[in-house]
This record gives structure tokens, C-alpha cells and sequence, in this order.
């Protein structure tokens, strides 16, 4: 076990240095990157923007070459040392913490909803094996996954925010006349909030509820499900403390795989409803080439992306006591 | 008279011919049984299922309107602006005035009236979009370029994916230890953000137009290979055990035979079941790229960015012009949705254990 | 029901030994545990407890620095070559034969521990003759087989096959000689690749090996199809129609079909019933008269084994105990660990009394024998020695060898 783990840990170092890498390797193959520009548009009034911004590149080893400029950040990286942010000057670290908490609280309660609705009801859809709360589940579940999501979130914002008016259909988190107290401010952002969080969270429904479906179905298959209804357990009894017991465990696992991606943002969303979310900052600093941003936020994104599949493979270990971790 | 008819039966019946002995041989139950070979049973089970027909259905029929189609409009194609004829000529009549002196200027406008945001007509069946170009139209054409989108790229995706996750799972040893790490890396990177990184870098270095299509499905293909290759690799590893892979061994054939003939046949399965699901997933990518303006770039269309004029800041295409935007995203909905479909019904068609 | 028991019980132990050729899961775990309480205490002072903790975590560690061992130690004995009157009267020599799995490796990946499924067993199959093995499940028997064809990688040992030293082949080479051995596996439903036809799975090797001109394949397999009880219609059939025995007979057409001289039948008949292993174990001995083959008979069914072998050798935990010709062995079985196996065989009389030497406890993991004897731990006649000296494996009559200290080991 301990082996395992320690393998486990050295490949995802490892991993989390590959993608790294390639991520730095694809800015740097721009062939202007940001600061150039920036300094050059000053260009007016600063007859010396070039010594600036070879001054500003060397500080980012922009003018090395790619495997020296990586390492360059890498030290910065593990010394702590982010840098700032091209855009606004801001440091990395704390535009990150800004912009996080808008985009965690959202997934929480996205994956709050989630469990709440999806488990129940994708135990229901195993009971009821190809009967009609089945196959609507099944229906339903395959258009959650096919939908995209910014289709799906067009629509109803047409439908709800523009056509029924029960929201306000212009971008942010606040309403562009808003005034009020705090307690008005709350419940002003958590009506905005509304449609993004019920949006997020049917797209997300689908594919739990045929997790928890498949998972269910091959429990109440097993032969210990079948002696215990053949000895005359009451069919409630039987699924929800036997099989649904034993449903539990490849959620559980499920879910220490998802725990670290609270921490993500969703683009489409965010950039749809204009919730300055960590994925819509994240989304402009890449379309502009902030490599201090984007390559903080990466590294953030692949720890956590790493974290999660680990921590799914021990949890997994951990729950059920059939599983050897070898390999 | 009664007894006459009786007795003519009866002498009837003796002088009828006495049956002849059945001289055929006795026929072999065995030989009347019809032999399905897996694949005709997989097929069999495959059209059983519902939903894995209507799948199928829509797709042919999203093939057909995409591929065909554009053929009944040859005056037209996805670039074509409508103009609607109307077109307006106005002179304005400017006098000025400098030292006691009048200067007469005539400012005259063209307007060529395009039509635009044109409602659904006969001669546009589904209207005209924010440019004045037939929404039916682009629909088509677009349909043409994301669908190839995702069967090219789904194709080089597996065809990587299978000979490395073969070379890794059949050799085993270092060269799996290297190519796993790769894996492995490819298999995290976060997809989206790569994506964008990958399309600012398309834009930086200018590589525009039709280009473009072929660079987005070499991304497309280099950040999604990977998945492929695990499951290829570990199907491999757990067939290698297998009795009947020890009995290749024995029969004494050669790598390649027991390669191609026996390994990749029973990969093929969940290959051909992962392609199908994969299919709907790149889709939806490309769609969601080309709706933030990231993927194929205008003016060529593509179900996703024929949806991005809802992020160009006018509200009113969202409020009120439905047929522009529509259609598309019900177009992308639909094919993913059979994809799903069609790669549930053959998960099921494969699975022995389906045998319903 | 017990037969079926057996066979799980078989699978579980190959699942098993084909994990630990690549895995160190649990057979790790249980092995470090093992490794900690043979480990001396080294503080008396120090409190039990304490000491277990401080210990504990780097114990695992630790492991990952330990010297590997060379494949060059484990070919600790000494070859001798056949002489050519051996080479004459047996197609099959195999002499000292070890198929070690690593279970754990040190951190530069060089195995430190073994699970040692053959250890040491030395194997001689006349021409047209059968040798019966026999054995608990997990013992070891299935991996012998497997080895002597170089279906797996042995660790070390000396193959002689129909004259030739075959024991450093390369994969190309043991293709050239894969005519002449074959096997049959224990299970006639995961050994048939599913997706061929019955004619294509038995016509493969004919056609890669060349055994008759293309043109007369069809004819070729069909004959041999219907030798083995099979229909000529069956050609186009399906493996997913046939039932478990004639599946089986499947399995001896398609060794069959590329003229072997020896076949190592790995339990053919275990996963069968009753009624039907008759027929096939028929169909083998019929199949030896008429060609001369000589078959390497694996079974836990001693029954099995009386009927079809001439000589029989008896394995516990990866090494042979006992051998010699079938009607000495169950005459007269020399080793307490044959005479208890041997009193478990029924007897259809009901007034015969049994008196059954049951043995207690079950077989230890290959992974971590026990010393001395390795029958030692649930031997009925077990002594002092057993526990500490291995004994040595001798002939005490003619053609009859033991490994056991009852006897006289000098």
C-alpha cells in the first residue's frame, strides 16, 4: 500500500511536470507574446519600450529558450514566487483567490443538488428495470450529457430570464441598478445565481444518475440480494440497506474524484452569465497570452485533475475491502 | 343414396394409391439450425434495441440533409449574403456656408439592403442570420464540416490510440513503462484550457481559413488519443492471459497473426463502442470552441459557431430570432444524442452477458 | 459440488499466480507482515508497542533497498546431460525446472522475494507412454506444463525434447518445434477464441505450419473433426453453440490437426461431467494407440490419473514429493502426503471401511513456504528434522523416488 501510494505520488509529480511543461511550451511558441505588445503600444510616448520590455521578459525568462525559461518559472513556482499577472499587474496568487470562491460555492451546490437528486433517482431507474421511469431516466440522462451546455443555456435564458422574465436577463452577478443593504445584495446575487446553478447542475445530473443506475443494477443482480428477498426481507429493506449499502461504495469513490474539481470553473457558464468566476478569468488570461496567470492556474488545475484520479484509486482501496492496490 | 356416396368413398379409398414410404432419408435436426456468426448476432441484438434504431435513423437522416442537401441550392452556398433587392439610394443635401460663399455637397448613401435577420420565408426556410446568409443553408454546410470533424478526428485518435496502446500493452516491460508515462500526462492535462491555449496560438500565428479545420483536428487528436490507448492497453493486457491467447502461443503463430488475428478482433468491441460515444464528445468540443470563436473560423460554418453570434453583445438575436441560433444547437443536440444512442445499443449488442 | 469447488478454488490460485507475476497487492502485504515477525528483536528494552511503531512504516521502505536477486542464483545445480539411450526412450526430459514469479521488487525493480510456483522438479516422459501429475490446487502442476512448452518464461531448468537441448530456444525457435507439442487447457470455454468459426480455429495452425497443401485443408480438418467425435456440419459452426464437452474435443482436434507426438493435457476433463470425461479420456487413449502420442497428464483427480497414466509423479507446493509407475504409486505409496491423497479417492463399496488420513489445515502460499519439508506443517507422521532439513528426493526402488525423511536419506 505504501508502495503504491509512493508510485503513484512520483507519477504524478511527474505528470504534473509534463503537462506543465507543455503548457509553457505552447505560450512560448507564440510569436509575439504579451508584454512585447503591451510595451510596443506605449510606444508613442516611451522611446524606450524595447529596454522595458527585454528588461520585463528576462524577469519572466521570455527571451531564453523554452526549457530555461520553464525551469525559470519552475523555481519561481516552487520557491512560491507566481509573479504577476501581464493583464493588470495584479499578483497571480491573490487574483486566483478572488476568483475562486464565486466559481467553489457554485460547485458545491451544483454537486449538493446533484447527490440529492440524481442518487435517489438512479436507484429508482434500477429498481424499475426497463420500465418507464427507466428508460425516462436513461432518456433524460443522454441528453444531459449531449446537450451543450451553452445551447442548453441560451435557451433558457430566452425562455426564463427574456420570455417569462422570472430573472434578470443582463450579465453579472448583480443587477447593473442595484442598490441595498447587505441582505438585499444576497438575495439579489442568489436570484442571479439561480438559472447558472440549475443549468450546471442538469448537465451534471446524467452522468452520476447512470453511475449510480449501472452500480445499483449489477448489486441487486448478485445472489445475496436474491436470498434476501427469497428469505422475505421487505423489498424497501432490501434495497436501501443492502443494495444500496453496497451502491455506496463506487460513489464514494466517485465522489473523492470529483472533490478536487470544486475548485474549477465552468467557461461556458461563466462566460455566458458574466460571473467573474475563476473559469471565465482563467478563460480571458488564456486568450491573451498572461503566461504567469495561465501557468499558475494550470499547475492549480493538473494538481487538482492528478489529486482527484488518485484519490478516487485509494478511496477506492480504502472503501472496499476486495480491491488490491498492486501494480 | 346416403349409402351410395358412402361406398363409392369407400371403394375410392381402395383403389387410392397406398402412400408411398418416405425413401428421404431421415433429415438432420442439427442442419436446419441457421448459424449466426458473432458479428450477425451482435447486429441482431443491435436492432432489437430501441433507441439504438432511432438513433441510427436521425443520424442517416442528419447525413442525408448535410451531404445532399446543398445540392438543391446551386445559386447559394454557406457564404452567400441575401440580398433582398430593395436597395435604397439616399442624397442628402449639404450647403455650406464660408466667406458669403455657398458650397453645395451632395452626401449619397448606398444602402444595399441586405436581408437581414430575415425571418423564416419560402426562399429561406429557416430565415437568414445576423449577415443576411440563408441559416438552412449554413446549417447544411456546417453539418458537412463538424460531422467530418468528428469521424476524422475520432479515426486518427483510435488509429494513434491502438497502435500505441498495442506496442504498450503486447511488448509490456520498459516500452510499456514509457509510453504509459506518456499516457498519462496526455490523459491530465486539463482538455478545455489546452484547447484555448492551442486556438490563441492558432490566431497568434495567423492561420486562418480552411487551414485552420486541419490544425484544430490535429489538436483535436493530439489531447484525446490518449484515453484510446489506456483502454487499449489494458484490454491487451488481461487478453494476453487468456487460455485462448496461450493456445495461439502454443499453435506456435507468428506475432503478427496473433496480433491482428486474435488480439485486435476482440478489442475491436469496446474500440468500436468508445469511437461511437467518443464521436458525440468531440462534436460537442468542436462545437463548444467554434461557439467561442476558438474553432473554425467564420466564414466557414459549423453547428458550434453558427451559435457564436450570441456571444457578440446583440441581445436581441438571443430575444428574438430563435431560427438563427436554433436550429444549430438542435442539430448538435441530435447527433450527439444518437452517437450516445447508437454506442449504448452496441455496448449491449456486445456484452455477451446482454443476452436478452 | 466438490468438483466444482476444486475447479474455483484452481482458478483462484492461478488468478492468483498470474497476479503475482506483475503485482505485489496482497501477497506483498502478507509477506511483509511475515518478514516483520521473522524479523529478531533487536531492543528488548524498548517496550513492545513502541517498537512496533517505530518500525512499522519504514519496514516497507526498507524493502525497497534490499539487494534483487540475479537470475544467475537461481541456477544454482549443476546440468547433466542425458545420456543418448535417455534421449532414445523419452521424448521429454526436463530437469530441474523453476518457474519463479517475483512478488516484490527493490526500487530499482529487481525481484527480492518470490512466489515459487515450480521449484526444482524434474519431469521424463517416455515415447507414446503417459505421465500422470497430480496435486492440490495451487500446487503447482498447471505452471509445470505451462513451462516445459515455454508458454512462460522459466526461470531456470534444462528442457530435452525428442533429442534436442531446447532449453535456451528463442520465441522463433519453439515455433519451429510447436508441431510437435501441444496442449489442451483445463477450460474448454476461454481456451476458443470466440469470434472464429470451429473449421478456422482448428485450420489456423494446419495452414501456418503447412501440414497439408492449402487445397486440402477442408478435407483434412473435417476428417480430423470427425476422429474426434465432432460432425462434418460443425465446420461452420460457432464455438458459442457447443456444449462444454464437445467444446473439449474442439480443443484435442485442434492440437491434434498439427500432428503432434506430445500434449500436455491440462486437465482436460475437470470441467466436465461425469459422463462425458469418460468419453473424452476414451478418445485420448484411442487417439494414443493409433498415433503413438505421449501425453503429460495433469488432474487432481486420482482417479483420472490411475486410469489413463502409466507413471505418475505427485506434487506438493511446487515440488515433486513422489513418483514412479502407476501401479506402485497406488500400490504402494511411499509418501505420507500420497497416502493421504490416495485414501481420499472414493470407493464405490459401501462395506469397505475408511480409514482416511485427513489432513489438517490447508496449503500454505508458494509465496512463503514453510521450511525444512514443506509438508511438514500438516504432515500426520511429521518429526523433528522435518522442520529444519529438506529431504532429499531418491529412488528407493526402481524407478520409484520420494522425498521424505521417513526413509533413509543416505
Amino acid at each position: 500500500m505504501v508502495k503504491y501510494v509512493l508510485k503513484r505520488l512520483l507519477i504524478a509529480v511527474f505528470v504534473v511536470f509534463g503537462v506543465t511543461f507543455i503548457t509553457y511550451a505552447l505560450f512560448r511558441m507564440m510569436p509575439d507574446n504579451y508584454v512585447y505588445l503591451k510595451f510596443q503600444a506605449t510606444s508613442q510616448n516611451n522611446p524606450d519600450w524595447e529596454a522595458q520590455a527585454e528588461r520585463v521578459m528576462e524577469l519572466y525568462g521570455l527571451n531564453v529558450s523554452v526549457v530555461k525559461g520553464y525551469f525559470t518559472w519552475l523555481g519561481g513556482a516552487l520557491r512560491g514566487n507566481f509573479g504577476n499577472s501581464f493583464i493588470d499587474g495584479s499578483e497571480v496568487v491573490s487574483k486566483i483567490k478572488t476568483a475562486i470562491p464565486v466559481s467553489f460555492w457554485m460547485n458545491l451546490i451544483v454537486t449538493l443538488l446533484q447527490l440529492v437528486i440524481a442518487i435517489p433517482l438512479g436507484i429508482r431507474a434500477a429498481v424499475n428495470q426497463y420500465g418507464p421511469m427507466d428508460y425516462a431516466t436513461t432518456v433524460f440522462t443522454l441528453l444531459g450529457i449531449s446537450l451543450p451546455s451553452f445551447f442548453f443555456a441560451a435557451i433558457c435564458i430566452k425562455i426564463f430570464a427574456v420570455d417569462l422574465g422570472w430573472f434578470d436577463s443582463s450579465l453579472g452577478l448583480l443587477s447593473i441598478d442595484f442598490s441595498g443593504n447587505l441582505f438585499q445584495k444576497i438575495i439579489n446575487m442568489a436570484w442571479h445565481l439561480v438559472l447558472p446553478i440549475l443549468l450546471m447542475t442538469i448537465l451534471s445530473l446524467g452522468g452520476l444518475m447512470r453511475y449510480t443506475r449501472t452500480n445499483m443494477l449489477e448489486v441487486l443482480n448478485a445472489d445475496y440480494i436474491r436470498t434476501a428477498r427469497a428469505k422475505g426481507v421487505h423489498k424497501g429493506s432490501v434495497i436501501y440497506k443492502h443494495a444500496f449499502k453496497n451502491t455506496a461504495i463506487p460513489l464514494v469513490t466517485m465522489l473523492a474524484g470529483i472533490l478536487p474539481g470544486l475548485f474549477g470553473g465552468s467557461y461556458v457558464i461563466e462566460q455566458l452569465f458574466g460571473i467573474q468566476g475563476i473559469g471565465y478569468v482563467s478563460y480571458q488570461a488564456t486568450i491573451q497570452g498572461d503566461i504567469p496567470f495561465v501557468m499558475s492556474y494550470y499547475l492549480f488545475m493538473t494538481v487538482l485533475t492528478v489529486l482527484g484520479i488518485l484519490l478516487a484509486d485509494i478511496m477506492y482501496a480504502v472503501v472496499d475491502p476486495r480491491v488490491k492496490l498492486g501494480r | 343414396m346416403n349409402e351410395e356416396t358412402k361406398l363409392a368413398a369407400e371403394s375410392e379409398l381402395a383403389h387410392a394409391p397406398l402412400p408411398e414410404p418416405d425413401t428421404r432419408p431421415e433429415e438432420d435436426l442439427s442442419e436446419r439450425v441457421k448459424t449466426l456468426s458473432p458479428g450477425q448476432l451482435v447486429l441482431k441484438r443491435f436492432f432489437r434495441s430501441k433507441l439504438s434504431v432511432i438513433g441510427l435513423v436521425i443520424l442517416v437522416m442528419l447525413f442525408l440533409i448535410c451531404f445532399i442537401g446543398p445540392l438543391f441550392s446551386p445559386d447559394m452556398d454557406y457564404k452567400t449574403v441575401d440580398y433582398d433587392g430593395a436597395e435604397q439610394i439616399t442624397a442628402e443635401k449639404i450647403t455650406y456656408e464660408v466667406n458669403g460663399e455657398t458650397y453645395t455637397m451632395y452626401d449619397i448613401q448606398y444602402t444595399p439592403s441586405i436581408n437581414l435577420k430575415g425571418a423564416p420565408s419560402s426562399k429561406h426556410l429557416l430565415g437568414t442570420d445576423e449577415n443576411g446568409r440563408d441559416v438552412l443553408l449554413r446549417l447544411m454546410y456546417g453539418g458537412r464540416i463538424s460531422l467530418t470533424i468528428g469521424f476524422v478526428v475520432i479515426l486518427l485518435e483510435m488509429i494513434v490510440g491502438v497502435i500505441l496502446g498495442g506496442i504498450a500493452g503486447y511488448f509490456g516491460g520498459v516500452v510499456d513503462q514509457i509510453i504509459m508515462r506518456i499516457v498519462d500526462v496526455f490523459y491530465c492535462i486539463p482538455q478545455m484550457p489546452i484547447l484555448f491555449i492551442c486556438s490563441a496560438l492558432l490566431s497568434a500565428n495567423e492561420i486562418n481559413g480552411f487551414a485552420r479545420i486541419y490544425w484544430l483536428m490535429l489538436v483535436l487528436v493530439v489531447f484525446g488519443w490518449a484515453g484510446t490507448a489506456r483502454m487499449v492497453r489494458g484490454q491487451i493486457l488481461s487478453l494476453r492471459e487468456q487460455e485462448f491467447m496461450l493456445a495461439a502461443r502454443s499453435m506456435g503463430l507468428p506475432a503478427g497473426r496473433k496480433i491482428f488475428r486474435h488480439l485486435v478482433p476482440n478489442v475491436m468491441p469496446q474500440l468500436i463502442v468508445q469511437m461511437t460515444l467518443g464521436l458525440g464528445g468531440i462534436i460537442l468540443t468542436e462545437s463548444t470552441l467554434s461557439f467561442l470563436g476558438l474553432g473554425v473560423p467564420i466564414p466557414y460554418s459549423t453547428w458550434g459557431n453558427m451559435l457564436s453570434c450570441l456571444t457578440k453583445g446583440d441581445f436581441s438575436i438571443l430575444s428574438d430570432h430563435f431560427n438563427i441560433w436554433g436550429p444549430a444547437g438542435i442539430c448538435i443536440m441530435l447527433a450527439v444524442l444518437s452517437f450516445n444512442f447508437i454506442g449504448d445499443g452496441l455496448r449491449d449488442a456486445f456484452d455477451p452477458k446482454m443476452k436478452k | 459440488m466438490s468438483d466444482i469447488n476444486k475447479k474455483s478454488e484452481e482458478e483462484q490460485a492461478e488468478v492468483f499466480a498470474a497476479a503475482a507475476t506483475e503485482a505485489d497487492g496482497e501477497v506483498q502485504i502478507s509477506a511483509a507482515s511475515a518478514v516483520e515477525s521473522i524479523q529478531p528483536e533487536e531492543n528488548d528494552a524498548v517496550p513492545q508497542a513502541q517498537q512496533k511503531k517505530k518500525i512499522k512504516m519504514p519496514e516497507s521502505i526498507k524493502k525497497l533497498f534490499v539487494k534483487g536477486i540475479s537470475s544467475a542464483e537461481l541456477r544454482n545445480y549443476e546440468s547433466v546431460e542425458p545420456t543418448e539411450q535417455e534421449k532414445a526412450e523419452n521424448i521429454l526430459i526436463a530437469n530441474h525446472i523453476k518457474q519463479y514469479f517475483p512478488i516484490e521488487t527493490n526500487i530499482i525493480g529487481q525481484p527480492t522475494r518470490f512466489l515459487k510456483a515450480v521449484d526444482d522438479v524434474s519431469v521424463r516422459i517416455p515415447y507414446g507412454k503417459t505421465v500422470g501429475i497430480v496435486g492440490e490446487s495451487g500446487c503447482g502442476k498447471t505452471t509445470l506444463g505451462r513451462t516445459i512448452l515455454g508458454l512462460y518464461r522459466k526461470t531456470a531448468g534444462d528442457v530435452y525434447f525428442d533429442g534436442k537441448n531446447i532449453t535456451d530456444y528463442t520465441d522463433r525457435q519453439m515455433n519451429s518445434i510447436r508441431t510437435d507439442m501441444q496442449v489442451i487447457f483445463q477450460d474448454p470455454y476461454s481456451s476458443l477464441s470466440l469470434r472464429f468459426s470451429i473449421g478456422n480455429i482448428i485450420s489456423e495452425g494446419v495452414a501456418v505450419h503447412k501440414i497439408v497443401p492449402k487445397s486440402e485443408i477442408k478435407d483434412y480438418v473435417i476428417d480430423i473433426m470427425v476422429r474426434c467425435g465432432l460432425q462434418p456440419q460443425h465446420y461452420e459452426r460457432y464455438p458459442y453453440e457447443f456444449s462444454g464437452g464437445q467444446r473439449q474435443r474442439i480443443c484435442i482436434a485442434r492440437a491434434l490437426a498439427i500432428k503432434p507426438k506430445f500434449i500436455v493435457c491440462d486437465e482436460p476433463v475437470s470441467a466436465l461431467d461425469v459422463s462425458i470425461q469418460a468419453q473424452i479420456l476414451n478418445l485420448l487413449k484411442d487417439l494414443q494407440n493409433e498415433r503413438g502420442l505421449a501425453y503429460m497428464f495433469i488432474s487432481h483427480d486420482l482417479s483420472v490419473v490411475q486410469h489413463i497414466s502409466d507413471s505418475v509423479g505427485v506434487m506438493y507446493l511446487g515440488s515433486m514429493v513422489e513418483s514412479g509407475s502407476t501401479d506402485a504409486i497406488f500400490a504402494e505409496p511411499m509418501h505420507p502426503y500420497t497416502r493421504s491423497l490416495l485414501s481420499a479417492v472414493p470407493v464405490p463399496d459401501p462395506r469397505r471401511k475408511a480409514d482416511r488420513v485427513i489432513l489438517s489445515g490447508s496449503i500454505p502460499s508458494p509465496a512463503n513456504p514453510p521450511s525444512g519439508c514443506r509438508f511438514h506443517t500438516r504432515c500426520p507422521e511429521c518429526m523433528g528434522i522435518c522442520a529444519e532439513v529438506a529431504p532429499k528426493y531418491r529412488e528407493y526402488k526402481p524407478g520409484h523416488f520420494c522425498a521424505c525423511h521417513l526413509y533413509p536419506q543416505d
